[in-house]
């Protein structure tokens, strides 16, 4: 295991560095999406995540959500759920906050080349995922088919819809998106997001999945793709548990022999079901 | 020299204990050791061995610590409620200060702790907890600043234990009475207020070098190896180690969780005195005036439901069962897989100290099916 030693105070690693908002964009009720710059930032690999810290408030993990392959894009997505993510969405451009990371094991994009790609995402769970989509289409050769299946609880719930239409347009890749309540003027699919799996044409055989959403809805889906042939170290899955550091050194995030910051927040199937499978683990 | 002794191993006597701590406050380390304060043994600055609990014994039993006096024996006492976690990993570690002034924010690291500091009295289970934080705050991808300025910083005087009470086990968990390694002089109390000494570094073996000993007879060489098989052999409490990390991650759903979980009271006790228990909070202190905010780490305990929060879904271990399950079953099975050790090292103080008395020895034992305990 490599060793990063902080004896330099300015490299601890619980010591933020400053940054900026750049830009503000209102995506859905109580969630926007930052475009940032900061001090040293290097670039991220999908999947990765940041601590976001407002100033006099708290910090907490958030994903990257913009594409990895610009490095100099620092680019957040965050719904307002309680104290430390209310006072983030309510900063407006110019702001500056503190920000640590990246941290964590990324999706493991490279893997589905030469593989049918299936991204499974409910409500939030898009932005941290969206990195994936971005890699892929950038080498859309590398990739079989691509299919990208979203579900949001309302039609005005949608995150990213502009780009999901701009994605269905295209010929290459396959979106199917779904509500769990439809509203007046909804046409399209209603349930939840593992029934838009039987509506699309891929090969389990050779599928690897990304899966991102609330923890229920990606039990369902890892059993579902299971269920339909995709190996378990084929389906990836993004955790969510309570977080203080980040770098496996304050305990909150343990899911049994895991810390999720640290040897997550990204886990295959394979090694989270017995996990999951225990109740209040 | 008289010739007859190991030159390794030598007398002193608690004179000579009082110049190791001149001579160790003269270099600059504040020395810590064992003082009785409100009723039990903590460790604060020491000037001499007159400061130390001569004469004190405890008594310790699941739910139950108390000091008595008995003898005259510098160190006859086992571990207190204080362990060595409170200097090298304290309850309040202030980690940085942000200040916003004209617009522009300043964000102010903590300093590091460089105090050098002089451990005086720490005991075997006590240096192995010290080996397992030291693998937790150093040793992972990340270290924890702080932990490590303060560390580097340590001499460390262990002192064998001659005396054990029912709570320890250190036995079981192999890391006593005897301290093997991580000291700098180890002490054996014989009689009469005498020692066997023994270095066990270059910086313990000079300061060693600078006091007045003289080598070990044979018989003090028996003392001291009686006195601590004297403690081993008190050791009635056992903890069955072969094949626990198993036992314990294939059984979720084993009623003991239950049966545990119904006298459990969630007071986050047994993580406070735990010496190896690391979790900790990161929480924002906003100044008085406004002006500026200190980010502040202090210790948390997975017995609480804030521990694992979650928006929307509330504590993921919501319920009192599922909270002393994954203390246990951290302590003595996940910790193998994060940490390549045990995170128990079979001090007793969560049995002295849980207000209900239950009993990690027992708890184990009853998963296994059989009696335990002590
Ligand atoms: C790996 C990972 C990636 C994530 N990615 C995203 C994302 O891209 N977008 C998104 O919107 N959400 C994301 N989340 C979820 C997000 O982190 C939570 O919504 C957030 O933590 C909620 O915090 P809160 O304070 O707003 O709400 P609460 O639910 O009230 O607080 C949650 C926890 O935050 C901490 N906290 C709260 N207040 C303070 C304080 N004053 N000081 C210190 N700590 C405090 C506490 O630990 C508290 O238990 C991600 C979570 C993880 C684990
Ligand atoms: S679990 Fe109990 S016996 Fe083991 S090290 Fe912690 S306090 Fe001591
Ligand atoms: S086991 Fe005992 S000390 Fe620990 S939380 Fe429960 S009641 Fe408190
Ligand atoms: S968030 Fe602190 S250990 Fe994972």
């Amino acid at each position: 295991m490599s060793t990063v030693l902080a004896p330099d105070p300015q490299l601890d690693p619980m010591v933020p560095t400053l940054a900026r908002i750049t830009r503000k964009i209102d995506e859905i009720p109580d969630v926007v999406t930052f475009e940032m710059e900061a001090d040293g930032w290097s670039g991220f690999a999908p999947g990765q995540f940041n601590m976001l810290g407002p100033f006099g408030v708290g910090e907490i993990p958030i994903s990257l959500s913009g594409p990895a392959s610009k490095r100099e894009r620092l680019v957040h997505t965050i719904r307002a759920v309680g104290p430390v993510s209310r006072a983030l969405v309510e900063l407006q451009e110019g702001a500056v906050l503190g920000l640590r990371g990246p941290y964590g094991a990324p999706w493991p994009v490279e893997r589905a080349q030469g593989r049918d790609v299936m991204v499974v995402a409910g409500g939030l769970g898009l932005a941290p995922v969206r990195p994936v989509l971005y890699d892929v289409l950038e080498n859309r050769d590398d990739y079989e088919k691509v299919i990208v299946l979203y579900g949001a609880r309302r039609p005005e719930e949608m995150l990213f819809a502009d780009e999901l239409s701009t994605w269905r347009a295209r010929f290459d890749i396959e979106v199917a998106v779904t509500v769990d309540h439809a509203s007046v003027g909804w046409h399209g699919h209603v349930g939840v997001v593992t029934s838009l799996l039987r509506t699309v044409g891929y090969d389990p055989a050779n599928t690897t999945a990304y899966v991102c959403g609330p923890e229920i809805m990606m039990r369902f889906a890892a059993r579902a793709l299971t269920d339909a042939g995709v190996a378990p170290g084929e389906i990836w899955l993004s955790m969510e548990r309570n977080m203080h550091c980040a770098i496996g050194l304050c305990g909150h995030c343990q899911l049994g022999p895991v810390f999720i910051c640290r040897d997550g927040p990204v886990f295959d199937w394979a090694r989270l079901r017995p996990l999951m499978q225990q109740e209040e683990l | 020299m008289s010739g007859s002794g190991d030159p390794a191993r030598v007398v002193i006597d608690a004179n000579g204990i009082d110049t190791l701590i001149a001579i160790l406050a003269k270099r600059g380390y504040e020395v810590l050791g064992p003082v009785r304060r409100d009723g039990a043994i903590v460790h604060e600055p020491i000037a001499s061995t007159d400061d130390l609990p001569r004469g004190w014994i405890d008594e310790q039993r699941g739910g139950h610590y108390r000091l008595k006096q008995e003898g005259d024996a510098y160190f006859a006492y086992t571990v207190g409620p204080s362990s060595w976690k409170r200097v090298l990993h304290p309850p309040r570690q202030p980690l940085w200060r942000s200040e916003i002034r004209d617009g522009e924010v300043a964000i102010e690291a903590a300093s590091v702790d460089t105090q050098r500091r002089a451990l005086i009295g720490v005991r075997a289970c006590e240096l192995a907890a010290i080996a397992v934080q030291d693998r937790v705050f150093l040793e992972g991808p990340y270290q924890d600043r702080h932990y490590a300025a303060r560390r580097a910083g340590l001499f460390i005087v262990a002192v064998n234990c001659g005396r054990a009470v029912e709570t320890c086990f250190c036995v079981s968990m192999d890391t006593g009475p005897e301290a093997r390694a991580g000291f700098d002089i180890a002490l054996t109390e014989i009689a009469n207020g005498r020692f066997v000494a023994t270095a066990g570094s270059d910086d313990g073996a000079a300061r060693l070098a600078e006091l007045p000993t003289r080598p070990a007879e044979p018989s003090e060489l028996d003392a001291a190896a009686a006195a601590i098989e004297t403690a081993a052999g008190q050791m009635t409490r056992t903890l069955e180690t072969e094949g626990l990390p198993d036992l314990l991650t294939s059984n979720p759903d084993h009623p003991r969780w239950d049966d545990v979980a119904q006298r459990c009271l969630n007071c986050a006790n047994c993580t406070m005195v735990c010496p190896t228990c690391f979790c900790t909070d990161v929480e924002e202190v906003n100044d008085l005036d406004g002006g500026g905010a200190a980010r502040v780490q202090q210790w948390a305990s997975c017995f609480t439901t804030d521990f694992t929060y979650l928006h929307g879904g509330g504590a993921v271990r919501d319920s009192v069962r599922s909270r002393y399950r994954q203390w246990m079953t951290h302590k003595l099975a996940t910790w193998h897989d994060q940490f390549g050790t045990s995170g128990c090292v079979g001090c007793g103080r969560c049995i002295a100290w849980c207000p209900v008395g239950i009993d990690i020895t027992e708890e184990a034992a009853a998963m296994r099916g059989a009696r335990g305990g002590g």
